[in-house]
C-alpha cells in the first residue's frame, strides 16, 4: 500500500485481519470448492461413524438376498379411502427362481408395505469403537425386514451398509498416508531447501529415484510381499505405508522450493541476524509463511491416496476382505457376469468419484485462497 | 481528402501554434472500482502534448502519473477504467480522433497503439521476450503495423538499432535480450518505440531501474530521436533531477489530481502550489549537507576505528574464474561517524555491507571490530558465539521495507524478536521496551498488534530501524535504506537516522546509489567501483572535488534538480 492511499484511510476505520481470515474470505467466494469442503465434511463424518449411516449389518450374509436388487423408496404413502400422507415405505421383494435357468427374479409385493423410519434401531455396533448403539440414521420399521438402497451383493450383504462401512478404511488411508508423507517430505525437503549444498543434491537424487519408480508395480510387489495371515490393522498400516513411500516425493520438492524461495527473503536474514536459531529460523518465520501451501498440497494428495488404495485392494492385493473398503467392495465388480446381473456392484466406485474429485475442489480452492495477495 | 499539413517533422515553425498540439487530454477521468468503493486514480487530468516537446509527468507513487499514460492507450490494468474525459489525437493528416471513444479492444486503438502512439516501460528486462531474438521483435511490430516485407523489416530494424547506438547492429539483431546489459535493453525497447515513426513518445520512467551514468545515455538518446523526428515526449518520473535536465512543461500530480502545470523554469524557481513547493523543498534539502550534522562537532580522524577492514576478498563462482564481487578493499569506520559507500549496481557494494556482518563468508581478509570492551575481533574469523555478540553490536537495516519485515508477524513480535531470541527482554518488560522503540522511530505504539501490510513503505522502513537499535548497537549497516521510498520522505527518514545517531552514539555505513543521499548524510565517502574502492574522503572533498576519473564520471552523469544548471551534456565517460 503506498503512502498516498494510506493516508487517505482514516485510521479508525482501517481493519487488520489475520491471515486466516483473509485465507478464508477468499475460500468462500470459491463456490465449487465450498461445495467440496461440505461433501468432504460430510464422507468424514461418514468415516467417523459408519454404523450410524449404515442400515444393515455390513458382515451379515443372507442367501435368500443375493444379487438384491436396489429397492425404490415410494415417498407419498396412498391410504384406501384415497389420502395421501408423506411417510416413505419400501415394498418388499419377492424371490422368484426361473423355472429353467433357476436364475433369481425379484419382483415387489404390492400387497406389502414397510415404512421407513429416522432414528430406527437396527443391528449393534460401537459408536466411536466405544459405546454399543442401536440407533441408526435410517431404518425400517420392522426389523427382519432389510432394505437394499443399493442392492445386495452376491452373497446378499447390503451394498450401501458396506459402503458406509468402507469410508471408515478409505478416507482413513488417504489421511494416514499423507500424514506419513507430510512428516517424511516436510522433513526430507526441508532439510534439502534450508540447507542446500551436499544434503540438498543427496536428497534431491534420492527424490528422483523414488520418483522413477514405477509405483504400481512396486505397490504390487510390496503388497504381494506382506504375509497373508497377517492380522487386519497391521496389514492395513502396511498398506499406508507402501503408499506413502511414494507420496512423500512429490511433497518434498513442494517443501524445498518454498524453503529455497524463502531462504533468500531478506525477512529471514533480518531473523539470522536478530540471533535466531535455526530452528526458530524455520518454524517461527518460515513455516508460518507457508503452512497455508503446505495444507493445500495435502488436500491435493489426500485423492491420490484413495484412488492408490481403491486400485491395490481392486487387484486383490492391498486389504483383504474381511476387512471393507471400496477397493474391496469393488473386487466384487471384477468379471463381467456382475456387470451384466448386478451392476449396482459398482456403487462404491461412484463413492471414491465423488470423494476424489470433492477433495481436489477443496484443495484447488485452498490453494487460491492460501495466497490472498494473489489475483 | 485534403492534406492540411504535410509532414511537419523537422520544419520548426512551419506549423501554427494550435497544429502543434498532438494530443489534446480534457479531464481524463480513470476509476478503480474496489470492494469498499472506488479508487480516483486520475481524477479530471488535463493536459497538451505539443510535436518536439517535453513534458514530464512528476509525482510520488500512487499519484496516479503511470495510470494516467496508460489510460491514453486503453491500458489500464483491470479492474481500471476510464469513466470521463476525452484524449483527442491530431493526426499529421489533419484529422482526429477521440481516443476515449475506442473500445480497448478495438481495431482503432490497435492501430494507434504503437504506431501512432509509442511506450516504453520501467522494466527492460520483463517488457522484452526472453525468448525471441532482438530482431524478431522489433520486426514483428514493423510487419503487423507497416505490412513490411521480411527484408525490408530486417534492413529497417538494423537501421533502428544503430539509431539507438546499439555497437554492431546488423549483429545485435540476431541477439538474445539476455545477452544485453540493462541500458541496451531500454535502447532495444526505445528502437521497437521508433519503429513505426510515432508521433507521441510515452516513457513511463524509462531510467529508474538504470545506474546514474546509463540513465544519462539514455536520457541523451531521447533527446537526440525526439529532434531527430520531431516526436513529442510524455516522460514519466520521480526524480526531479531528471525532470529539470530535460523538461519542457510539467505537470506535478498528487492522489490523482494535477496540482500544478508550467513550464519547467517555474515549476521549479517559482512554484505556486504548496505541494510543489514541499516536493522540490525536499528534493533541495538533499543537495547540501544535513542541518543536524551541520551542528556536530567535526569528527576526531585520530580516534581508533571501530571496524577496520583490510584486503577484503569476497569472490563468488568457481576458483578458477571467480567473479569478484569485493576485491581487496580497505576502509575503516571511526567512532560516531557515517561512512558512505557509494556505487553503481555491481559495484560490490551491498556485498561489502554483507560482508561486513558475515552474512557472506569472505573468500579472504580481516574485518577488525573492536567492541565496547575494548577487545578486538576478526569477524572474518570469529566462530559461532563470538560471531553472535558481534551482530548484537552490528546490526542492519535493509533496502525492501516490504521484504524485510515477515509478513506474517506483528509489528510488536517483529521488533521484539531480537530482544526475545538474545533473552534480553520477555512479557511485561518486552512490551514496554517494545512500545518505548517504537515511539524513538516515530510510530505510535497502539499500533503494535498490527501485521507490517497496514503500514506504508515509510512507516515500514521505521519498524525496521526500530528492528535494528533495539539491541542498543554499535554499527548499523544501513543498504540502500531510503531508495525504496518517495523523496519527500527520504529526508524524514535520514533525519530520524541522525537524531538517533546522536542519542545512541552510533557509527553508520550508509550504502546509497543516490549521492543526494549521501551528501545530506555522510561524513565520509568510499567510492566503489568494480569491487574496489576507487576512492575515500571527507564527503564534501569527494563531491565536490573528485579526484579519481570514475568519481568525476559518476558525478558529471547526475542530473541536478535545477533546469538553469542542465549539465548533463559536459558528462564524460569512464572506461576503466
Amino acid at each position: 500500500m503506498t503512502d498516498a492511499a494510506l493516508a487517505a484511510v482514516d485510521q479508525k476505520r482501517l481493519a487488520v485481519a489475520s491471515q486466516w481470515q483473509l485465507m478464508w474470505w477468499a475460500f468462500k467466494r470459491h463456490h465449487l470448492a465450498m461445495i467440496g469442503l461440505a461433501i468432504t465434511a460430510f464422507f468424514y463424518l461418514i468415516a467417523l461413524i459408519p454404523g450410524f449411516f449404515a442400515v444393515n449389518d455390513p458382515n451379515k450374509q443372507n442367501a435368500r438376498a443375493a444379487y438384491h436388487p436396489p429397492q425404490a423408496i415410494h415417498f407419498i404413502d396412498t391410504a384406501q379411502d384415497g389420502s395421501w400422507s408423506f411417510r416413505p415405505y419400501i415394498r418388499p421383494y419377492v424371490l422368484k427362481r426361473d423355472p429353467q435357468t433357476l436364475a433369481a427374479i425379484y419382483t415387489e409385493d404390492p400387497a406389502r408395505k414397510v415404512y421407513l423410519q429416522f432414528f430406527a434401531k437396527g443391528y449393534e455396533y460401537n459408536l466411536l469403537g466405544l459405546f454399543p448403539s442401536t440407533t441408526h440414521l435410517i431404518g425400517t420399521d420392522n426389523p427382519n425386514q432389510p432394505l437394499f438402497m443399493f442392492g445386495a451383493d452376491r452373497l446378499g450383504r447390503c451394498v450401501y451398509s458396506r459402503i458406509m462401512q468402507g469410508a471408515q478404511i478409505s478416507l482413513s488411508v488417504g489421511l494416514v498416508g499423507v500424514f506419513l508423507s507430510l512428516t517424511l517430505g516436510v522433513l526430507l525437503g526441508g532439510i534439502s531447501g534450508y540447507y542446500g549444498g551436499r544434503a540438498d543434491f543427496v536428497i534431491q537424487r534420492a527424490i528422483e529415484f523414488v520418483l522413477a519408480l514405477p509405483t504400481i508395480p512396486i505397490w504390487l510387489a510390496l503388497a504381494a510381499a506382506l504375509p497373508q495371515d497377517w492380522p487386519a490393522t497391521l496389514n492395513y498400516f502396511m498398506i499406508t505405508l507402501i503408499l506413502s513411500l511414494t507420496g512423500w516425493a512429490q511433497l518434498a520438492r513442494v517443501v524445498r522450493g518454498r524453503f529455497l524461495s524463502l531462504r533468500t527473503e531478506e525477512f529471514v536474514t533480518a531473523a539470522r541476524l536478530d540471533g535466531a536459531s535455526e530452528g526458530r529460523v524455520i518454524f517461527r518465520h518460515m513455516l508460518p509463511s507457508f503452512l497455508s501451501h503446505i495444507i493445500a498440497s495435502i488436500t491435493l494428495a489426500i485423492p491420490a491416496m484413495i484412488l492408490a488404495e481403491t486400485s491395490l485392494s481392486f487387484l486383490g492385493l492391498g486389504l483383504q476382505p474381511p476387512t471393507i473398503s471400496w477397493g474391496v467392495l469393488l473386487r466384487e465388480a471384477q468379471n463381467i457376469r456382475s456387470i451384466a446381473t448386478a451392476p449396482w456392484l459398482f456403487a462404491p466406485g461412484a463413492f471414491v468419484v465423488i470423494a476424489v474429485i470433492a477433495l481436489n475442489f477443496l484443495g484447488d480452492g485452498l490453494r487460491d485462497a492460501a495466497d490472498p495477495y494473489n489475483k | 481528402m485534403t492534406v492540411t499539413e504535410l509532414s511537419p517533422r523537422g520544419a520548426p515553425g512551419a506549423a501554427s501554434a494550435p497544429g502543434r498540439t498532438v494530443l489534446e487530454v480534457r479531464n481524463l477521468t480513470t476509476h478503480f472500482p474496489v470492494r469498499t468503493g472506488v479508487v480516483k486514480a486520475v481524477d479530471g487530468v488535463s493536459f497538451n502534448l505539443e510535436r518536439g516537446k517535453t513534458l514530464c509527468v512528476v509525482g510520488e507513487s500512487g499519484s496516479g502519473k503511470s495510470v494516467t499514460a496508460r489510460s491514453i492507450l486503453q491500458i489500464v490494468d483491470a479492474p481500471g477504467r476510464i469513466v470521463a474525459g476525452e484524449m483527442i489525437l491530431h493526426r499529421p493528416d489533419g484529422s482526429s480522433v477521440d481516443l476515449a471513444k475506442l473500445g480497448n479492444r478495438s481495431r482503432e486503438i490497435r492501430a494507434v497503439r504503437g504506431a501512432e502512439i509509442a511506450m516504453i516501460f520501467q522494466e527492460p528486462m520483463s517488457s522484452l521476450s526472453p525468448v525471441h531474438t532482438v530482431g524478431d521483435q522489433i520486426m514483428e511490430v514493423l510487419r503487423l503495423h507497416l505490412k513490411m516485407s521480411k527484408a525490408e523489416a530486417r534492413a529497417r530494424c538494423v537501421e533502428l538499432l544503430r539509431q539507438v547506438e546499439i555497437p554492431h547492429p546488423d549483429r545485435a539483431v540476431d541477439r538474445y535480450t539476455f545477452e544485453f546489459s540493462g541500458g541496451m535493453r531500454q535502447r532495444v525497447m526505445i528502437a521497437m518505440a521508433l519503429a513505426c515513426n510515432p508521433q507521441i513518445l510515452i516513457a513511463d520512467e524509462p531510467t529508474t531501474a538504470l545506474d546514474v551514468t546509463t540513465q544519462a545515455e539514455i536520457l541523451d538518446l531521447i533527446k537526440k530521436l525526439q529532434q531527430q523526428h520531431g516526436m513529442a515526449v510524455m516522460f514519466i518520473t520521480h526524480d526531479m533531477g531528471v525532470v529539470a535536465e530535460i523538461a519542457d512543461e510539467v505537470l506535478v500530480m498528487y492522489h490523482g489530481k494535477v496540482m500544478e502545470a508550467g513550464d519547467v523554469d517555474t515549476i521549479f524557481h517559482a512554484p505556486k502550489d504548496e505541494y510543489t513547493k514541499m516536493l522540490i523543498g525536499s528534493v533541495l534539502r538533499l543537495e547540501q549537507k544535513a542541518e543536524i550534522r551541520l551542528k556536530r562537532p567535526p569528527i576526531d580522524t585520530t580516534a581508533e576505528p571501530v571496524i577496520e577492514v583490510k584486503n577484503l576478498q569476497m569472490h563468488f563462482g568457481s576458483p578458477k574464474a571467480p567473479i569478484k564481487a569485493v576485491d581487496d578493499v580497505t576502509l575503516k569506520v571511526l567512532p560516531g561517524e557515517t561512512l558512505g559507500i557509494v556505487g553503481e549496481s555491481g559495484s560490490g557494494k551491498t556485498t561489502m555491507g554483507r560482508c561486513l556482518l558475515r552474512i557472506y563468508d569472505p573468500t579472504g581478509g580481516q574485518i577488525s571490530y573492536k567492541r565496547a570492551d575494548g577487545s578486538k575481533v576478526d569477524i572474518v574469523a570469529a566462530d559461532k558465539e563470538t560471531l553472535k555478540i558481534c551482530r548484537r553490536e552490528i546490526r542492519m537495516i535493509f533496502q525492501d521495507p516490504v521484504g524485510s519485515l515477515n509478513p506474517r508477524m506483528t509489528v510488536a513480535q517483529v521488533i521484539g524478536e531480537p530482544l526475545l531470541v538474545n533473552g534480553i527482554a520477555k512479557g511485561r518488560e518486552l512490551d514496554d521496551r517494545v512500545a518505548d522503540l517504537m515511539q524513538q522511530v516515530g510510530l505510535n505504539p497502539e499500533w503494535r498488534e498490527r501485521y507490517p501490510h497496514a503500514f506504508s513503505g515509510g512507516q515500514r522502513q521505521r519498524i525496521g530501524i526500530a528492528r535494528a537499535i533495539a539491541l542498543n548497537p554499535r554499527v548499523i549497516v544501513a543498504d540502500e535504506a531510503t531508495s525504496a521510498l518517495d523523496v519527500s520522505l527520504r529526508s524524514q527518514m535520514l533525519d530520524l537516522m541522525m537524531n538517533l545517531q546522536d542519542k545512541l552514539g552510533l557509527s553508520y555505513v550508509f550504502i546509497s546509489h543516490d549521492i543526494g543521499v549521501i551528501r545530506y548524510m555522510c561524513d565520509r565517502i568510499a567510492v566503489m567501483y568494480r569491487g574496489k574502492v576507487v576512492e575515500t574522503g571527507f564527503t564534501e572533498q569527494v563531491c565536490d572535488a573528485p579526484t579519481h576519473p570514475y568519481t568525476q564520471a559518476l558525478l558529471s552523469a547526475i542530473p541536478r534538480p535545477d533546469p538553469r544548471m542542465r549539465s548533463m551534456h559536459k558528462r564524460h565517460r569512464y572506461t576503466g
